[in-house]
């Protein structure tokens, strides 16, 4: 006999599905199917299962290869990195709780660390413009109910956030849009003909690296001000066209994702996103949101923002907590070679940095805390292997609205294994053996 | 992606080229040929697969991973955020040269191999 547990969260994307159903062994130590998920939200909860899953942490030798130590061993390890390093980077804090983020911010601040998450090379330039201009958002439950104007723009949900179409965006049935995507209008930006744009309405395949553009354009026509006769590549006709379809909506939102944050002119481009939400509310009601993508890097913020006031690159290395992009911006940070120690959790900057930056992590001491084998792992001179948060542990994590939700244990991790809380939590008690602080 | 970045079905996905059609023609290249894609701050051999997402003539995608990161401009223009995107790149056919995997990939560009 198998149970079935309900209301599972799904520990993949920022849409955290909350209405997972996973089937489990009657021991309740193995994952047998999961209803309801995406087709990665369902590998992750299998991959937890995999045979040839990393159960010990393993320290890399002279020659490259990796050792089996004890968890005793890497704890140690670390704290003694942290308790030697001048100006360690941590990075990462997506792919865990928040709850393991804040005891990883006592460690950065007994450590004189610079805390950084994965916003730095994803939705960071949006903090930024929005510290710039402000953000007109809502929740997700609110464009279910309400939105019959939808703009995709730099971003392909049909791949990267897969049921977000279905739960909120264009299918679901409303309370004020009770048809369903008959109800409702799509619009998307992007220069290639993505899956996302097959559903649209209105594509605009934009000239790439044009956003700033188009968006400047939108703001003129929705005024009904002359625009020249192509921009971005799109006829001015057609930008007319939108601008009005956007203005007879009773409801819009605009959801953005790398296409904006990751192209030259980065925070600008989000500036003139934001400032054409506040155009278009003088004529109907209108949000932006952004499309995080990693688990809980919003979580990461939020608990950044409370407990220092900053939402990424917090730099505590003086004491007291500053926030400065372009300076203690993990990227910026490696390139200038002002780190002396790399600890990453819950992320894989291996795969996801510049070369460059990777090539730097890999000369400096780091440790690389993951359930996963990462590129990140296997140049790491130490990597810890956890629990899965959200498969193995619960916690609670932040939804792409900001909505914190508690996401729910599934099954044990395999034995012996320490959650990210457990071996942060040790390393923190270690270190303030070591430094002679409580 | 999540069910193991060693894994060969990662390479499969990431270790790519998504090119529309016309440029493969002008380049000369079969579809699923391994090319080597070149541009100021770095050079990848990646498989060079027709665009499923196009027509997009004039733009080559490669998807987040190791082998983009290879070829992506890092100047982050005091943001944080490295130039990912619209970087000029060069592809040149590389038919006897391997796809390496994430991790190989990433090891032998830190150990200065490649």
């Amino acid at each position: 006999m198998t149970k079935t547990i309900p209301d599972v969260v799904c520990p993949f994307c920022g849409t955290l599905c909350d209405d997972l159903e996973v089937e489990v062994s009657d021991d309740g130590k193995t994952i047998v199917d999961v209803y309801n998920a995406c087709a990665i939200g369902a590998e992750k909860f299998m991959h937890a299962q995999s045979k040839d899953r990393v159960k010990r942490p393993r320290m890399q030798q002279p020659d490259g290869s990796y050792k089996e130590v004890t968890y005793d061993e890497a704890v140690e390890y670390t704290a003694q990195m942290f308790a030697k390093a001048r100006k360690p980077l941590m990075y990462g804090w997506s792919s865990t709780s928040c709850e393991a983020q804040s005891v990883g911010h006592e460690i950065a601040e007994k450590a004189g660390a610079i805390v950084d998450n994965t916003a730095t090379v994803c939705h960071g330039t949006t903090l930024i413009a929005v510290q710039d201009v402000g953000i007109p958002s809502c929740t997700l439950g609110e464009i279910k109910n309400r939105a019959d104007r939808i703009l995709f723009w730099g971003c392909n949900p049909t791949h990267a956030h897969p049921r977000h179409q279905s739960r909120y965006s264009i299918f679901p049935r409303g309370f004020f849009v009770n048809k369903g995507h008959k109800n409702r209008k799509v619009i998307v930006v992007d220069p290639r003909v993505t899956d996302t744009a097959k559903m649209a309405d209105i594509h605009f395949q934009i000239e790439q690296g044009r956003d700033y553009e188009l968006l400047s354009a939108l703001r003129v026509a929705v005024r009904n001000e002359p625009l020249p006769d192509t921009v971005a590549g799109i006829p001015k006709e057609k930008i007319y066209e939108a601008a009005e379809l956007l203005k007879s909506g009773r409801f819009g939102i605009i959801f953005f994702g790398m296409g904006v944050t990751q192209t030259l002119s980065k925070n600008h481009n989000i500036d003139e996103a934001i400032m054409l939400t506040k155009d278009m509310n003088e004529f109907t009601k209108f949000s932006i949101m952004a499309m995080r993508g990693h688990y809980n890097v919003t979580g990461s913020g939020q608990v950044l923002g409370w407990q220092f006031g900053y939402p990424f690159c917090v730099d505590l290395s003086r004491g007291f907590a500053r926030y400065n992009p372009g300076e203690t911006t993990s990227n910026d940070l490696l390139r200038r070679g002002e780190v002396d120690a790399v600890f990453v959790l819950g992320s894989d900057p291996g795969a996801h940095f510049p070369i460059s930056s990777v090539k730097k992590i890999s000369q400096l001491p780091s440790v690389c805390v993951d359930p996963h084998i990462t590129p990140t792992s296997e140049i790491s001179k130490l990597h810890v292997p956890v629990a899965f948060v959200g498969v193995e542990v619960g916690g609670n994590c932040y939804r792409m609205d900001n909505v914190p939700i508690d996401a729910r244990k599934v099954v044990d991790p395999p034995e012996g294994v320490l959650t990210d809380t457990e071996f942060l939590t040790r390393v923190n008690k270690r270190l303030g053996e070591l430094m002679g602080v409580a | 992606m999540e069910g193991g970045k060693e894994k060969d079905a990662y390479t499969k996905a990431c270790g790519i080229i998504e090119m529309d059609s016309s440029d493969l023609k002008k380049l000369g290249a079969w579809r699923n040929t391994n090319v080597r894609v070149t541009s100021k701050h770095g050079s990848v051999v990646v498989k060079a697969v027709e665009a499923t997402q196009g027509p997009h003539p004039g733009l080559a995608y490669i998807p987040m991973g190791p082998w983009a990161n290879s070829v992506t401009d890092p100047n982050t223009y005091s943001t944080g955020m490295p130039t990912f995107k619209g970087v000029p790149i060069e592809v040149e056919i590389a038919m006897n040269e391997k796809v390496l995997s994430s991790v190989e990939l990433v090891q032998k560009k830190c150990r200065g191999e490649i």
